[in-house]
């Protein structure tokens, strides 16, 4: 492809680029020049294609062609907005429509300040980043009108947990979503987020391209979930940065059960002499869905342990990637990193690309991979049947063990038993009791 | 008559391995079934089971008057057949007590019995445990999750024990466990002899058939029945071995 046949084809994110120049949003904190380079990157590279190889197994071609604009501010409806949280009073609640924080700021609990595009200091707005974002967090970068920080004051245990609702209210054009979350948490601070990608629509087309920093100073704790469930025609390229200091722990679990082609991208640097960091995910896909998964793990200092479990389960004729990375540098004697990475599938028309990459250069290290894909496995099948409990159930039981080996790692119960619904619901599963 | 074997002929990946077996069962007996490693003792349970994996080439089960092998394996099971595995696998994330109770309420509800709530369950349970000294930690657990073979092979008892079959093969469930443990576990399934309830013991070693005392004894090798006889039998074969009555065969056959 030309540049002027990529150029004709951005056109429509390069018109609303000239327009968003002119807002405040713009130039707020002095990020202009930054927007600008990024935007540059993005028009010269366009998106990925499957000759890139970190993109190999993921055609976002229905994303190039389709006519994106920026999306402008919009109102979600409240009754639409309450049935997406999975956490209600008890939880400190930002509401995100299209990108921008909606409605007043919640009442904080002491140790929490938030700023937004209004009142962002100048490292808030293109935070450090470790290497490895992509086009994607280009447009991100570019194209955010608003954005979301959370600072957590050094010593500070939030005990209510931090749920943020991401919102698309859909236009008569497909959607260019930015939302931008920097969560920066303080010296032996502890603090649990989780957020929810959706739609208040079922059929509105949207790319939501959110990107996330998460710092933590050293001892700090932190526990992320991000519950993504945004509609069938929808996209969601996401990617998250997260650098974590010394003796701090990190846990993040992703879920998805939603959009046409989904993506997240997740960096970690462990910047810190024995900070630990979980990556765990799960992510259903149904009809022509493809969920792709990219992590990778930087061990850069001695005696951090790391843990990664992601499970996929697919149906029908969709498509999963999952590319772990790994890497060791030589100072980081005694790392202990464990990855595996599993995936169930339900249709013969199913499909899934993996791959492990360690990258080990210091020589002291445990680092183990495994990685099991394959059908519901026939012998349980028969253990259980042999009992008497019938096939269909059988299978449901044996699903819902699969799915919630990485579910019971979400802590806070309503959140778990959402995800497990939305889980259920995804693959017509009827609910178990068991839970 | 409970169960009538005839002819029976099964093979796995092209290969034969019951080659016209011949059993009958009837109510309240006690069968033992012995015979060399690779004789078909495990298929034979299997095949009473509905494992998937073997083909079923000819002759007929009939169990309580149905053609057995017309019915899927969790219809056996809820017909009162019920076979303690030789190897029982673990099932990691399914919690055994609830694993057991989905069970029970299925043979309840295809038996047209109400199911028993949670607390009822946990009564019957509560009772069968103690029945088989397990332990309470290991109903909690997942479904043999981290169970030594011994406790394994107790676990099938005691699902046995709630569940009620009408027919149970136990297949070396003798092997892994200690005196101790076997001694309970021959307690467990003599709770359940009753003039309704017919068990077949596949078992290599006399040992058990001290405590779970047979009424007949069954000799297979090579894919057939080829010898019956009382308990008796059974002492015979642990002292001198399975080379004579192969060396008998021979000869008749020569
Ligand atoms: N599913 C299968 N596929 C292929 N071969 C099989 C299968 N099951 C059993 N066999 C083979 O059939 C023969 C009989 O096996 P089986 O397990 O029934 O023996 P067994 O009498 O139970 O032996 P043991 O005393 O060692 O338990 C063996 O040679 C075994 O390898
Ligand atoms: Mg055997």
């Amino acid at each position: 492809m030309s540049t002027t046949q990529v150029a004709e084809r951005h056109a429509s994110l390069a018109a609303g680029f000239e327009e968003l120049k002119g807002r405040p949003a713009f130039s707020a904190g002095g990020a202009s020049e930054g927007r600008i380079a990024a935007f540059e990157r993005f028009s010269r590279q366009g998106f990925p294609t499957t000759r890139d190889e970190e993109w190999r197994f993921t055609n976002v071609a229905p994303i190039a062609e389709l006519r994106l604009s920026p999306a402008p501010e919009a109102k979600a409806d409240s009754t639409l907005v309450a049935g997406l949280l999975p956490l209600g009073q008890d939880a400190v609640t930002f509401v995100l429509v299209n990108g921008r924080l909606s409605g007043p700021l919640p009442r904080l609990p002491r140790g929490v300040a938030v700023r937004t595009i209004a009142n962002a200091e100048a490292g808030d707005l293109l935070p450090a980043r470790p290497e490895g974002g992509t086009a994607f967090t280009d447009l991100n970068t570019a194209f955010f009108e608003d954005l979301l920080v959370i600072d957590i004051a050094p010593k500070a245990v939030i005990e209510r947990p931090i749920q943020i609702l991401h919102v698309t209210v859909p236009g008569a054009d497909p959607l260019l979503v930015a939302p931008r979350i920097v969560v920066r948490a303080g010296e032996a601070s502890q603090a649990m987020l989780v957020e929810t990608y959706a739609d208040a629509a079922g059929d509105g087309v949207a790319l939501v391209a959110p990107a996330v920093d998460v710092e933590l100073a050293p001892a700090a704790f932190v526990d992320h979930v991000k519950l993504q469930r945004q509609n069938n025609r929808s996209f969601h390229i996401a990617t998250m940065f997260v650098r974590t200091g010394r003796s701090s722990t990190f846990t993040s679990h992703a879920v998805t059960v939603g959009g046409r082609i989904a993506r997240n991208d997740i960096v970690a640097v462990l910047d810190g002499e024995g900070t630990e960091v979980t990556l765990n995910g799960l992510y259903v896909g149904a009809g022509d869905m493809l969920v792709d998964t990219h992590t990778t793990i930087n061990h850069v200092q001695p005696h951090c342990p790391s843990h990664e479990v992601y499970k996929g389960i697919l149906t029908g004729r969709s498509r999963a990637v999952f590319n772990g990375k790994i890497f060791v540098h030589p100072e980081a004697q005694k790392t202990d990193a464990k990855q595996t990475n599993k995936a169930l599938l339900l249709s013969d028309e199913a499909q899934i690309n993996t791959k492990p990459q360690l990258e080990i250069f210091a020589d002291d290290v445990k680092c183990t991979h495994g990685a099991a894909i394959g059908q519901l496995d026939t012998d349980a099948l028969f253990y259980l049947k042999a009992r008497g409990i019938p096939e269909r159930h059988a299978r449901n039981m044996l699903i819902h063990a699969f799915a919630s080996d990485v579910l019971n790692g979400i802590r806070l119960d309503p959140v778990r038993r959402t995800t497990m619904a939305l889980v259920e619901g995804m693959l017509e599963l009827e609910a178990l009791e068991q839970e | 008559m409970l169960l009538e074997i005839k002819d029976l002929r099964v093979k796995a990946e092209d290969k034969e391995i019951l080659k016209g077996l011949d059993l009958t069962v009837n109510a309240g007996e006690v069968h033992a079934v012995m015979g060399p490693n690779g004789s078909g003792k495990s298929t034979l349970a299997r095949v009473l089971a509905g494992s998937p994996g073997y083909e079923v080439t000819g002759g007929s089960i009939t169990y309580d008057g149905k053609d057995l092998l017309e019915l899927d394996p969790e219809v056996r099971a809820c017909e009162g057949v019920f076979m303690a595995f030789q190897y029982p696998i673990e099932i990691a994330g399914i919690n055994n007590t609830y694993f057991l109770r989905t069970a029970l309420n299925s043979v309840r509800k295809h038996r047209g019995e109400p199911e028993l709530d949670a607390v009822e369950f946990m009564q019957l349970v509560r009772e069968k445990a103690a029945l088989l000294e397990m332990d309470q930690a290991m109903l909690n657990r997942s479904v043999n999750e981290g169970f030594s073979g011994g406790e394994k092979k107790r676990n099938e008892i005691f699902q046995m024990a709630v569940l009620e079959p009408k027919l149970a093969i136990l297949d070396e469930t003798d092997s892994g466990l200690d005196i101790d443990a076997l001694k309970i576990v021959a307690n467990g399934v003599n709770s359940l002899r009753s003039p309704e309830r017919s068990i077949i013991v596949v078992t290599h070693y006399q040992r058990l058939l001290n405590y779970i005392v047979p009424d007949f004894v069954h000799v297979l090798s090579g894919g057939r029945i080829v010898r019956s006889g009382g308990r008796e039998l059974a002492l015979e074969l642990e002292e001198k071995g399975y080379g004579w009555i192969e060396a008998e065969m021979a000869g008749a056959r020569g």
